[in-house]
């Protein structure tokens, strides 16, 4: 069932005496019942716009939000039923932390033991249980955010909206709230979309991220397909890390095939299957390959080793190819300093093709 | 501040007592001259000792003033009942007008909002006299001349500007999201100003009420020139005091005296609030 639809959202502020600026640009977007969603971008992506207009704080400047079938963008915030941990806290500072997290259930008429029951739970699974009678101003800025958190789950809603839910956390505390979060979202079936700047976090929480940039939604969809099959250049470079290795490549015929030519000796063939159909004039394309799938010590291609890093579980070997930098992922140590020269192989069949405009004309094939 | 040798806290000291005594002597020497008689004061040398004496305040609350050319009807209780009446009701007028306008200014960005707020403000740069011919015109005009409101109207132009701009301040500095967090808890736009906004701008709401009831209550230009006997302030009613058998320096004294007192205890209870209201200001960790 379609929980949320965003249909057509543009989102454009106006200041007098300045150039619009299109925060938002032709969203379109359907979240599942229970669903976990990550809105995933850099700053000033659009993420946190598109929050606050789910939650009425800012107008639609065009298209239609619709909660549980309910079009919902020109109800007040009071009458939309989701609940939103903000990025700033915003605790009451007049109230104890105990009363923050039942304000709502107050007001929504529950009873005196039921409201204690609801946020003496949320508040052992976030563990704040020993900060409760404490004022916002007395507890830490990582304890805030956590009391900011449990303050929306503890509601009930039909949708709700975390803005950068952990930032302030501890990484440890962060990778355990993580995993109580998602599994109390699940239990009970709670629908919730978060804004993340950070991947670690959207792929361990999210079912489905959104990757966001300059406003526009980039792609929609599991971790595992954003890196199996990203849908543009821009979401093949931001999702993975180390990010994917890029290289310009001209494209002419070759016997029964294509040869991409990437310079330096690096060319490769490749089978056709339509991929010429889709080049344009310039017969360009850029050539990713992540540096997992780049194999160090076998291979043509020769490289100038820059860096070679032992991470505790893997190598990064960053080396240099005329000018163009490859960074290659293995698992065991690699037994190579800098300035030596060793070779990395590059298969035709990890490459992801884009074409000049940015878009995916061939994915990498399933291994 | 701990960088202080002995002769640097020595100089501290003395310049403090220093400026403690350029201020506050004034405040003594009035206050000891209100219980003294007009002979008394005017003694050449003066004298620190002396044997002090009510008749400058029964005179006061009587209304009888004894001069050497004989009885004076004085209305100083009225002037002080009066000063209360136009400074109380003026504060409350622009708090009420204003809370809600600050409010605005603070949270939404409008066609000519800075122009109007910046205009608002302008009202405290001109001086009292620039507006005054031409509002006592139009007072005699509407029929507000010497009336409670027309004066606690004119006071707007005291009031109106300094609450809008410190509470303004106030509402600026609490963030938007905490109303957006009560809102989302099913409250209304209007119950998130009043239960959320007004009580936490609250230390700032009162200092600026205070500050404007200090400054209506020490008007003097704006009642000597719209309101007659009856309506006028103490600062106003002061003026009863230089008459032709000379100046009643023990009843300017004492006069004096009694009308700061309000203003003083006011300033003195509402302190608490005050250093309350700074220590409030946190609201982001």
């Amino acid at each position: 069932m379609d929980m949320l639809e965003l249909k057509g959202i543009d989102k454009v502020y106006r200041s007098r005496g300045k150039e619009p600026v299109q925060a938002v640009r032709a969203l379109d977007m359907v979240v599942e019942k229970g669903e976990i969603v990550a809105l995933l971008g850099s700053s000033g992506c659009g993420k946190t716009s598109t929050l606050r207009m789910i939650a009425g704080f800012e107008d639609v400047s065009a298209g239609s939000i619709a909660l549980r079938g309910r079009p919902i963008h020109e109800l007040p915030p009071a009458r939309r039923k989701v609940a939103m941990a903000f990025e700033g806290y915003s605790l009451y500072p007049p109230l104890t932390v105990r009363e923050n997290i039942a304000f709502a259930l107050k007001s929504a008429q529950l009873s005196r033991a039921e409201v204690d029951r609801r946020v003496n739970e949320i508040a052992r699974l976030i563990e704040i249980d020993d900060i409760l009678d404490r004022y916002p101003r007395a507890i830490s800025g990582g304890q805030q955010q956590r009391v900011s958190l449990a303050r929306a789950l503890v509601r009930d809603a039909d949708l709700y909206l975390l803005d950068e839910p952990m930032g302030q956390l501890e990484p440890q505390l962060r990778a355990v709230l993580r995993g109580r979060i998602k599994s109390l979202l699940a239990e009970r079936g709670m629908t919730a979309i978060f804004v993340t700047h950070d991947q670690t976090e959207a792929s361990a929480l999210a079912d489905r991220i959104a990757v966001m940039e300059g406003g526009v939604l980039q792609q929609f969809a599991s971790e595992k397909e954003l890196k199996s099959r990203p849908a543009n250049l821009f979401v093949a470079s931001f999702i993975g890390e180390p990010p994917m290795n890029l290289l310009d490549a001209d494209v002419s015929r070759s016997d029964g095939g294509l040869r991409l030519s990437a310079g330096s000796g690096m060319s490769f063939d490749i089978a056709d299957n339509g991929l010429e159909a889709a080049l344009d004039k310039a017969r360009q394309v850029r050539i990713g390959i992540r540096p997992q799938k780049i194999a160090v010590g076998t291979g043509t291609v020769r490289v100038k080793v820059v860096s070679n890093q032992w991470l505790g579980d893997q190598s990064h070997v960053a080396g240099d190819c005329d000018g163009r930098m490859l960074i290659a992922v293995t698992q065991g140590r690699v037994a190579a300093r800098p300035g030596d020269i060793v070779p990395f192989a590059l298969e035709p069949r990890h490459f992801h093709i884009f074409a000049t405009d940015g878009s995916c004309i061939r994915h990498a094939e399933a291994s | 501040m701990e960088h202080s040798s002995l002769a640097g806290r020595i100089f501290r000291g003395v310049a403090l007592t220093l400026i403690l005594i350029f201020f506050m002597f004034p405040i003594v020497w009035i206050f000891l001259m209100s219980f003294q008689t007009n002979e008394q004061i005017l003694r050449i040398p003066p004298r620190i000792l002396f044997e002090p004496t009510l008749a400058n305040y029964t005179a006061l609350i009587s209304g009888q003033l004894h001069t050497a050319a004989g009885n004076l009807e004085i209305s100083f209780m009225r002037n002080l009942f009066n000063s209360v009446v136009l400074s109380s009701a003026a504060v409350m007028l622009a708090l009420v007008l204003g809370v809600p306008a600050a409010y605005a200014f603070a949270r939404f960005k409008f066609r000519l909002g800075e122009t109007i707020a910046f205009t608002l403000l302008s009202f405290r740069f001109a001086p009292p006299l620039l507006v005054l011919l031409p509002l006592s015109l139009y007072y005699q005009e509407l029929g507000l001349n010497d009336t409670y409101f027309g004066i606690v109207w004119v006071y707007q132009l005291i009031a109106l500007p300094l609450i809008l701009w410190i509470v303004r301040g106030y509402f600026e500095d609490i963030s938007p999201d905490i109303e957006h967090a009560y809102r989302l808890a099913g409250h209304s736009w209007r119950e998130a100003f009043t239960r959320i906004a007004v009580p936490l701008a609250g230390p700032g709401i009162a200092a600026a009420g205070l500050l404007s009831f200090i400054f209506c209550w020490n008007n003097f230009v704006f009642a000597l020139i719209l309101a007659s006997a009856d309506k006028q302030p103490v600062t106003v009613g002061a003026l009863a005091f230089v008459t032709a058998s000379g100046i009643q320096y023990g009843q300017i004294a004492a006069a004096i005296v009694l009308s700061v007192t309000p203003t003083l205890l006011l300033a003195l209870y509402a302190q608490r609030y005050l250093v309350e209201g700074l220590s409030l200001g946190a609201v982001k960790g």
